[in-house]
């Protein structure tokens, strides 16, 4: 009874999304030098990009779906290709979020620089960490490192309020300023949901190799144990 | 819940060969428990030692203690634990000669009941409970249970098994012979059945496992491996050999 073809569908499903969330990296990871550089190019790279993450989600979707049909999976498979349908998603709206920082730094860039109270690259490093060690932990079925990405939210989270009160009585004290601090909370705002995006990736490992929900700072175990 | 079939350190042999090591399970009343598990892991052995139809096969021999309603079934003669022990079996076998209705009140039959008004209303019930009355109650006495298609020979002969009513319902493989539309009735008729007995099913195929049984055991080379909740199973077992088992990593 051994299923070798379904276990290469499988092994193809992986590789897809593994595709895609090069694709959502990468998109961050440019939307975050543009707004370090200033550059309308990287910018409009990013929006280009998108369509190639919305395609990738879909034919991801597809055999994800076909392989529910045709294959009835069952226990760790069942878990993995519902953890890689989720993921899938969470992955196209990291690529959403790069798009809607690209678009603040093409508002930004029409501005004058100024300098703002707020590190928006030291948290975008904070960030691409999590989305980066998020996906190692699904390449490498790592549930500790998964684990340490959970933990890592709180500091992002903390970062993003620190920015808003920052930013908000920057407005106030420096009109002038107050276009380009409201894109930056945007941007800040942003990456602070890319973390989320990390967050439920790690969250869906987890669930992946252990059959534990986790989410919502539950700890139970799936599935009556 | 009540413990319906309750059975400790069952061992089967098959002349000097142990086909069951020790088995510990207790059986829910009025639940489905499906026996999962590859070609030759001991699971027909199992639940045919439950109505001790595996020591009819002269080279056979168990050791343990099988309890049914608390029962032990080796201190009581063989026919009541096979009354009160029904069992069906993957290739439909009515009795060709016989009509439906002689097929259903045989089993009453042999146990004494003649009276004709005791067995129309048991053959009537029987057949209604199999699902099966509305199809055949214009040809009772006419069409021999031979001339039935294959799904409903197996439900006359499910029929058959309730009209003595047992406390326990053993199938083995009950639908890997039938068309999709016939193992559907068949699943369905478990979902109803359970309402009343107890349901141990042997079955291949695993999403009908999942479909039927609320508890599942996962045998191998005669020990059982896994026995929990089916959901348990199906989704996160907790042995790695269960595991690959179930997501056709062997087997």
């Amino acid at each position: 009874m051994t299923r070798i073809r379904f276990h290469q569908e499988l092994d193809e499903l992986k590789h897809r999304i593994l595709a895609m969330a090069g694709m959502a990296e990468q998109a961050i990871d440019l939307a975050v030098q543009a707004y370090s550089l200033r550059d309308l190019a990287l910018c409009k790279r990013v929006l280009d990009n998108e369509s190639a993450i919305n395609r990738a989600e879909r034919e991801v979707d597809e055999l994800a779906i076909d392989l529910l049909a045709m294959q009835q999976p069952m226990a760790v498979d069942l878990r993995f290709i519902l953890a890689v349908i989720k993921i899938n998603a969470d992955l196209e709206r990291v690529g959403d979020q790069a798009v809607n920082i690209a678009q603040r730094v093409m508002n930004m860039i029409e501005l004058s620089a100024t300098d703002l109270p707020v590190d928006i690259p030291a948290m975008a490093g904070r960030v691409r960490a999590m989305v980066r060690d998020a996906l190692r932990s699904f390449i490498e079925g790592d549930t500790e490192l998964a684990k340490h990405v959970l933990e890592a939210d709180d500091e992002i989270d903390r970062m993003n309020h620190e920015a808003f009160a920052q930013l908000s009585r920057c407005m106030q004290t420096k009109p002038d300023s107050a276009a380009q601090a409201l894109d930056a909370l945007s941007i800040a705002r942003n990456l602070e949901r890319v973390a989320d995006h990390a967050t439920n990736i790690a969250e869906d490992v987890i669930f992946w190799v252990r059959g534990a929900d986790v989410r919502h700072g539950a700890g139970h175990s799936f599935a009556g144990s | 819940m009540a413990t319906a079939v309750d059975v400790r350190d069952l061992k089967a042999w098959f002349g000097k060969t142990e086909a069951l090591h020790g088995i510990n399970i207790a059986i829910e009343s009025k639940h489905a428990t499906a026996v999962i598990g590859p070609s030759g892991c001991g699971k027909s052995t199992f639940i045919r030692c439950l109505n001790r139809m595996h020591e009819t096969n002269p080279e056979a021999t168990a050791d343990g203690e099988v309890k049914i309603g608390g029962d032990d079934i080796y201190a009581m003669p063989a026919v009541d634990v096979r009354r009160r022990v029904g069992m069906v079996f993957q290739k439909p076998n009515p009795f060709p000669t016989m009509t439906i209705y002689d097929n259903v009140a045989a089993g009453l039959k042999l146990n004494g009941s003649h009276k004709r008004r005791t067995l129309d209303e048991a053959v009537e019930h029987s057949l209604q409970k199999a699902a099966l009355w509305d199809e055949v109650k214009d040809v009772l006495k006419k069409k021999s249970g031979a001339s039935l298609s294959g799904g409903q020979q197996q439900r006359l002969c499910i029929a058959r098994a309730l009209a003595v009513k047992p406390e326990v319902l053993l199938m083995d493989e009950p639908a890997s012979a039938l068309d999709p539309i016939s193992t559907a009735k068949i699943e369905d008729l478990i979902f109803e059945l359970k309402q009343q007995l107890t349901i141990v099913i042997v079955t291949h195929n695993m999403q009908q496992a999942s479909r039927v049984a609320e508890f599942t055991g996962f045998f191998l080379m005669g020990n059982l491996v896994e026995f929990d909740r089916t959901e348990k199973i199906f989704t996160n077992p907790s042995d790695k050999r269960t595991e690959d088992y179930i997501t056709g990593r062997f087997g």
